[in-house]
């Protein structure tokens, strides 16, 4: 059971990599969805079976992999957004800047005081790995289409750490955050649209200082 | 018995590579939906060009004459270290992991340096960007050979290559995935396949390896030809070893399984061939990139 774990985790590190280095926000949007996807089937495999999980995975899979992806497409669609993304590192700087957090999550997983039932899982680094990844794809991009896609990243990371605390930590937990986060998207949604009517371009690199708009 | 599997390995790795380019090349007519050459094609090609007079430009020095020479010879040493299937290689000893990768580089000097010699400045352009990706891509084959050799425990190609097995499959499957990913990288890179580079393209801006041996006539392109196919044969190889579980004890059906898996490989990279475009120039390094950092995943996911 943990080896098919092992591997979906490896899976969503890839995408991490790739969301960093892709050029398409159309691409990112779907690699994103599919690691919403592969995440939320994961509760399936590491707990025993039971009906509430299918009921939040159900939920998981439809907000990660089906709502949010969908309002973001709808989002660039109506921007007329083609450009790429441009990050302020470069493609490779970026990629090289994932990697190098992975690296350093792993080291920082192995030193972590965790159950010694968690202590070989790839759990805890693929979650520092990820968070660490929307830190960076939040922080390198200029537009804002692109930091809501650092957004999710982040909090798919924090969703793989709470994989190892769903004894603990109630579902419900996870499910008010998906309100929140699909709350978040629709907002960011409604932003970017303002922002593209009032000032022709959504880079908010180009929005550091105040002035009035007539 | 021992003889007659030298005697075999040495015959596959001499007759068969150009058969594979047959087999890419069929495979990417049958996408684009047409006949295509018959599977001997490129043996007919190197015998044409054998049977052809050469002609040298007077710029040119004993460097360009070599380098053919140099590059198929050195193709061809590697070749001998590399294990086919379930059986080892005639020369193997340990360290000689680093040997086949330098002998591969050596054959790549001197093509390079081949194409310097000729004065002309599209072939310096071609062996600029070739140098440039292979030092790119060589850094992956390193930190795969350095992860391969962790996980067997050996430190020569025999015993590191004929590792894998459905067992090791099932302890370290993810770290073996991505090696597979970021070796099938460097495979197309190395040997100048699409999306990397398109060996059938005649546009000197967009050329690669083919710029560098424009120059070259008769005979000598000829070996050019067959060392690209040695190469590509010795690194599918190599790929195939890296991941195949090649266990069965039968020698005979050993030999066919490989040389099986070899078509099989050779028609998987005609598919990518035929459904990938070209990366613009930018991007290459990029993805050499992306294949260094597999590799190095599977490293950190050994090492721990």
């Amino acid at each position: 059971m943990n080896s098919a774990v092992d591997q979906l985790l490896i899976i969503v590190l890839l995408i991490n990599i790739f969301i960093l280095g892709t050029h398409r926000p159309r691409v990112a949007i779907r690699a994103i969805a599919t690691q919403g996807i592969i995440l939320g089937l994961m509760p399936l495999l590491i707990h025993p079976f039971q009906i509430h999980i299918l009921v939040i995975t159900g939920f998981v899979v439809l907000a990660k992999g089906i709502l949010i992806p969908w309002l973001l497409y709808g989002a660039v669609q109506r921007v007329g957004f083609h450009e790429q993304m441009q990050p302020l590192l470069g493609y490779s700087g970026n990629i090289i800047a994932g990697a190098l957090a992975t690296v350093l999550a792993f080291i920082f997983a192995a030193r972590l005081p965790l159950a010694a039932m968690h202590q070989g899982l790839l759990i805890a680094p693929a979650a520092m790995a990820t968070i660490l990844a929307g830190f960076i794809a939040l922080g390198s991009r200029r537009k804002a289409i692109n930091q809501v896609l650092g957004y999710l990243l982040l909090e798919n990371g924090i969703f793989i750490f709470g994989l190892l605390l769903t004894r603990s930590m109630p579902f419900m937990v996870e499910a008010g955050a998906l309100l929140d986060l699909i709350a978040g998207i629709f907002v960011m949604g409604i932003i970017i649209n303002q922002i593209s009517r009032e000032f022709s371009s959504i880079d908010t690199s180009r929005m550091n200082t105040l002035r009035e708009v007539d | 018995m021992k003889v007659a599997d030298i005697l075999i390995h040495l015959m596959l790795v001499i007759l068969m590579p150009p058969l594979m380019l047959g087999v890419i090349n069929r495979t990417k007519a049958l996408f684009a939906g047409r006949t295509g050459a018959p599977f001997l094609q490129p043996y007919y090609d190197l015998f044409r060009l054998l049977a052809k007079g050469t002609v040298f430009s007077r710029t040119t020095t004993w460097v360009f004459r070599a380098g053919p020479i140099v590059t198929l010879a050195a193709t061809l040493a590697a070749s001998l270290l590399i294990p086919l299937g379930n059986h080892l290689p005639p020369i193997s000893f340990n360290g000689d992991m680093i040997l086949f990768v330098y002998l591969l580089v050596l054959g790549r000097f001197f093509t390079t340096i081949a194409a310097l010699d000729t004065g002309s400045s599209f072939e310096g352009m071609g062996a600029s960007r070739e140098v440039t990706f292979s030092c790119l891509a060589e850094p992956v084959v390193f930190i795969a050979l350095m992860t391969l050799s962790r996980l067997s425990g050996s430190l020569s190609l025999s015993g590191i290559l004929t590792h894998s097995s459905i067992a090791l499959w099932r302890t370290s499957g993810a770290a073996l995935i991505l090696l597979a990913g970021g070796l099938f990288i460097v495979l197309l890179a190395e040997n100048s396949r699409i999306p990397f580079d398109d060996p059938t393209t005649h546009l000197e801006l967009t050329m690669i390896h083919e710029v560098m041996v424009l120059d070259h006539s008769g005979p000598g392109l000829s070996m050019v030809l067959y060392g690209a196919a040695v190469k590509l044969y010795v690194l599918g190889a190599f790929f195939l070893q890296v991941l195949l579980p090649f266990r069965v004890a039968d020698p005979l059906l050993g030999w066919l399984l490989f040389i099986g898996s070899m078509f099989f490989l050779a028609g998987m990279i005609g598919v990518v061939e035929s459904v990938m475009a070209r990366l613009r120039l930018p991007r290459v390094p990029q993805m050499l990139l992306s294949a260094c950092i597999l590799s190095a995943f599977a490293m950190i996911l050994v090492l721990r």
